[in-house]
């Protein structure tokens, strides 16, 4: 038995950091707040080096609910490396607020939920993780107190605790068949429960993680928030809580849904199916980027779902699985951080970008083709580890469903990058693209597409810097970000040597 | 010194974008020197060639799911290799008059040249698939960024298309590796030792979703839709490196993958390849005789010519044959790949000097160019004859191994093939000089007299690739010396 409470120090560093962070913002006139971000930041960069040295210690259990193996400290690391680069997003929109300590408090609590969420071995402590995950997100969605942002916050308090109730049943009726609320305790008395009932409390269980990754049928109210939270929040909502949700979820399925006599693979199977294939149709023809980018996370929530169908079977899953979750987070923060930067939410707002601002373009196209899985993208690694994990499940039928849907999803991040690439002034809505353009032989007539009105973002809403301008930390989050997504792709094979 | 060939191009792209304040012409001009110390190296690499894998590189990449940078050439690859790097340098020399964004044009045809050389020298089918995918990325941005016509249409055709066709080919490379044992990417050792031996049905599927993958970039009849609008609507550079070397990765990737690592299942599905071909030579040809844009016609050949080459890889499949007509048809298949890639490239050079001055690929706007315009009209006429396959020319050596090698398999079956391809070259050549007869000769059109000849940069891109096609058409030892052990190297395996 380990009751050392210096193996949970990466998390003691987030807590810390973040409980720091307000009595020091209590104390800090306005104008000094940005050293909250300071602390966090720094919190977040200590608790990544103990989590890097507790990742070399033997692992083990701790406090007998706390599993310390790859699967957790790959979590810490994914979920304080987004956060870091979230805290800079966040930083640009923070300052000079209201309740800028607050801003970043809130996004450590989040992050330590999430990280919780991943590391339990135990339902109880999940329970409380997911708690502890989306209250501070809640409050954050609504940071803005603007009417968008208040219609999300309420669409996802309310769809979190609709889909928290039967979680809470799933684990009651788990305990009342069990006796036990560890995982490992399931594992071995599920066998002998009546299926049925271990059916309904697995099904019930679902809802709440189907919520935290926002999945199909949890899944609406990822556009909603997407759009209407500030701009950085909604970096971290679709990203983070997502990392830490799929881990549990991976550890649950292969800890005791496998020891369960339910079809839940099929069932999984299914609602990836559903997922993928939903938020693909959902984001054809999206005008909205965060809500394409929103649409487009639920679609990759269905790719991920794929190495947790295959949980438990072969040695391709839990790499595929860590390694896609690392991929997708840095493709995402970049993908959200360019939203950022730009503070456009119009497609017509990204027309001429490359112009503009070419290393945004670039950081933006490095992610947008990272999403579809473009080689050497990370996301791509990911992808071809998730595709092999499921066929070698069983499950090829699977992979040829995910295979399909990578096409699809081609259209509409094309959609996004055509305009970025085309030469032309948002400012002008009549003229880009369609005129001749001076020292240009070939005639540029493109009648493909006409042209949407091209105004700046939404002016009244927060989250975005002047129209026109880019956001200095956002830009290089996002710069910071595509080329991590290219470096993890190159040197996929360093990475995933760690541990297998 | 294969990877500097492959990343030279590379490097210099990453020059061209970051050196400030370069113009255009510069840019073009660093462009020129790239591609020619890249053929120049690769030229150094065909005379030092000794046989066998040349150059090999082998490092860890992915070590835990056995995949690795293992690049090297054989008899096969390297005439890709220097045909790909030829045409990119003319390429280049064709584009020093006035383009658009010349610094990023440079870039991306530079980047391009890396992925099309990585992938003719890849051994690893993580490699091949990476240098695959971004092949089309990159053909894409060439057609949306530079082309003419409805070209975003055209471009997000030819992505989702052949996307399509990545990802069936990435299923069947997850296939590939699932079945191997010990589970590798690598495709030397996946060729010493075929997966699914004992599993014929798997192998099928397999063979499948990587025959799909490839056919859709050859592309085999039926998944050719995406080719005419794609090459109608690209610039001319563009479309001369399409046709020139990304539909070889198609045919390459038969040859290189399909046959060695699934023989058993090539040997029972050859027949479906066999028909594919005959259909691809006939349609091709066929429809290619109704078009009336210049363009179109070019690219529909192309359809007909891949014909060819996967009827003849079909072919090598059928073991009940004999295996030396097996051999010739597989040289004349990687013969017809060299060959295709440099007369087809300057067909659509040539082309795109009538656009550039007429703005036009309609046949019925042009006549008697042959008065205005006689260099323009002999380059034309030459690489016209070298397509329909004119003795004296490569077309012919490629297209008489490929005919003599089919029919000399004797069974029933392959010659009728034979026979009925045979056919598509008669159907080639009217078309060919029915093109030659109404643009060229004959009365002037309404277009013509916008028509001037060639321009000192374009001859010097054009020419090239023509006098190579007639050096290979008169003296073709050196490169059937080279290309022959490679081929019988297919045969024998694909024979297991």
């Amino acid at each position: 038995m380990n009751d050392d409470p210096l193996a949970l120090l990466p998390e003691l560093f987030m807590l810390g950091g973040a409980v720091l962070g307000l009595l020091t913002g209590m104390f800090l006139p306005r104008h000094r707040q940005p050293i909250v971000a300071w602390i966090c930041g720094l919190a977040l960069t200590g608790g990544l080096a103990a989590g890097a040295f507790a990742a070399a210690r033997p692992g083990g259990t701790a406090f007998e609910s706390y599993v310390l193996d790859p699967l957790t400290h790959v979590t810490r690391a994914t979920v304080m490396l987004a956060t870091l680069l979230v805290v800079v997003l966040a930083s640009g929109w923070a300052r000079g607020r209201r309740r800028e300590t607050e801003a970043y408090v809130l996004l450590l609590l989040s992050a330590l939920g999430a990280v919780i969420l991943a590391g339990t071995g135990d339902l109880l402590v999940f329970v409380a993780a997911y708690l502890l995950a989306s209250i501070p997100a809640y409050a954050l969605t609504g940071f803005a107190k603007d009417a968008p942002g208040t219609e999300a916050a309420l669409k996802y308090y309310l769809m979190g605790a609709f889909l928290g109730v039967p979680m809470l049943a799933g684990v009651t009726l788990l305990y009342g068949l069990t006796g036990s609320t560890t995982y490992a305790a399931l594992g071995e008395r599920l066998a002998g429960v009546p299926g049925a009932a271990v059916a309904c409390a697995l099904v019930a269980l679902l809802a709440g993680v189907l919520f935290k990754i926002g999945g199909v049928p949890a899944h609406f109210w990822v556009p909603d928030v997407a759009e209407g939270a500030p701009a950085a929040v909604a970096a971290f909502v679709t990203t983070v809580p997502k990392v830490g949700a799929f881990v549990a979820l991976f550890r649950m399925a292969g800890e005791f849904f496998a020891a369960s006599a339910a079809d839940w693979r099929l069932l999984l199977a299914l609602i990836a199916t559903a997922t993928m294939t939903l938020g693909n149709l959902a984001a054809f023809f999206q005008d909205n980027v965060r809500r394409l980018l929103a649409y487009s996370t639920i679609s990759q929530a269905g790719y991920l779902l794929l190495p947790v169908v295959a949980a438990g079977r072969g040695d391709l899953a839990a790499p595929a699985l860590l390694f896609y979750l690392g991929a997708y987070a840095v493709t995402n923060v970049g993908a959200f951080a360019v939203v950022v930067a730009t503070g456009r939410d119009s497609l017509g707002g990204y027309t001429g970008l490359a112009r503009r601002s070419p290393g945004l373009a670039a950081s933006l196209a490095v992610c947008l083709f990272g999403f579809i899985g473009t080689p050497p993208t990370a996301v791509f690694v990911g992808k071809l580890l998730a595709f092999a994990a499921a066929w070698d499940a069983g499950q090829a039928w699977l992979a040829v469903v995910a295979a399909a849907n990578t096409v699809a999803s081609v259209f509409y991040y094309l959609r996004w990058i055509v305009p970025v690439f085309r030469p032309g002034d948002p400012g002008n809505p009549g003229n880009p693209g369609n005129l001749e353009r001076p020292g240009d032989p070939e005639g540029s007539g493109d009648p493909g597409r006409p042209h949407r009105a091209a105004g700046p973002g939404d002016p009244g809403r927060p989250g975005g810097s002047a129209a026109g301008g880019v956001s200095r930390g956002a830009a290089w989050v996002a710069h910071v970000a595509a080329a991590a997504s290219v470096l993890l792709g190159v040197a996929s094979g360093l990475v995933l040597a760690r541990g297998w | 010194m294969l990877s500097a060939v492959i990343f030279l191009p590379l490097a210099a792209a990453a020059g061209v974008l970051l050196l400030p304040r370069l113009g255009g012409r510069a840019a073009t001009r660093v462009w020129i020197a790239a591609a020619a110390a890249d053929l120049l190296l690769v030229a150094v690499m065909w005379v030092r060639y000794e046989g066998g894998i040349g150059y090999e590189t082998r490092m860890r990449w992915i070590p835990s799911v056995g995949a690795g940078y293992h690049v090297g050439v054989d008899g096969m690859s390297l005439p890709l290799i220097a045909m790909t790097a030829l045409l990119f340098l003319v390429c280049a020399i064709y584009s020093l008059r006035e383009t658009p964004r010349a610094r990023a044009y440079a870039a991306l045809f530079l980047s391009l040249q890396t992925v099309c050389l990585g992938l003719f020298a890849a051994l690893d089918l993580l490699l091949f698939f990476v240098f695959f995918d971004l092949s089309i990325v990159g053909m894409y941005f060439v057609i949306a960024g530079w082309g003419h016509g409805d070209r975003l249409r055209s471009a997000l055709k030819f992505f989702l298309y052949t996307f399509l066709g990545s990802l069936a080919l990435l299923l069947g490379f997850i296939g590939l590796y699932l079945g191997s044992d010990p589970r590798t990417f690598d495709m030397v050792d996946l060729t010493h030792a075929p997966p699914f031996g004992d599993a014929p049905g798997t192998a099928g599927l397999v063979l499948l979703a990587v025959g799909v993958g490839l056919a859709v970039k050859t592309p085999t009849v039926p998944f050719h839709t995406w080719l005419p609008p794609a090459h109608t609507d690209a610039p001319a550079a563009g479309s001369a490196v399409l046709a020139g070397v990304l539909l070889k990765m198609g045919t390459y990737g038969f040859a290189r993958i399909a046959m060695p690592m699934l023989p058993g299942a090539w040997q029972r599905h050859a027949w479906v390849f066999v028909v594919a071909g005959v259909a691809g030579v006939l349609y091709g040809a066929l429809v290619a005789l109704a078009q009336n844009d210049l363009k179109r016609l070019i690219a529909y050949t192309s359809v007909n010519h891949m014909g060819y080459v996967v009827l003849a890889l079909g072919a090598a499949g059928l073991v009940a044959g004999d295996a030396r007509a097996r051999e010739l048809a597989v040289s004349g298949a990687v013969t017809q790949m060299v060959s295709h890639g440099l007369v087809t490239g300057a067909l659509f050079l040539l082309t795109g000097v009538l656009w550039d001055r007429a703005r036009s690929y309609g046949l019925g706007g042009f006549g008697g160019i042959a008065a205005t315009a006689p260099i323009f009209t002999g380059l034309t006429a030459v690489a016209a004859f070298a397509s329909l396959g004119l003795p004296g020319l490569s077309g012919f050596i490629a297209e008489f191994q490929i005919f003599a090698g089919v029919i000399g398999i004797g069974t029933p079956g392959a010659v009728v093939a034979g026979a009925l391809s045979v056919t598509g070259v008669l159907i080639t050549a009217a078309l060919l000089l029915r093109m030659l007869h109404r643009a060229y000769l004959g009365r002037p059109g309404e277009l013509t007299p916008r028509v001037t000849d060639v321009r000192p940069e374009e001859l010097a891109a054009v020419a090239p690739l023509l006098l190579l096609s007639l050096i290979i058409g008169i003296a073709p030892r050196w490169l059937l010396d080279m290309i022959e052990p490679a081929s019988a190297a297919v045969v024998s395996l694909v024979g297991r």
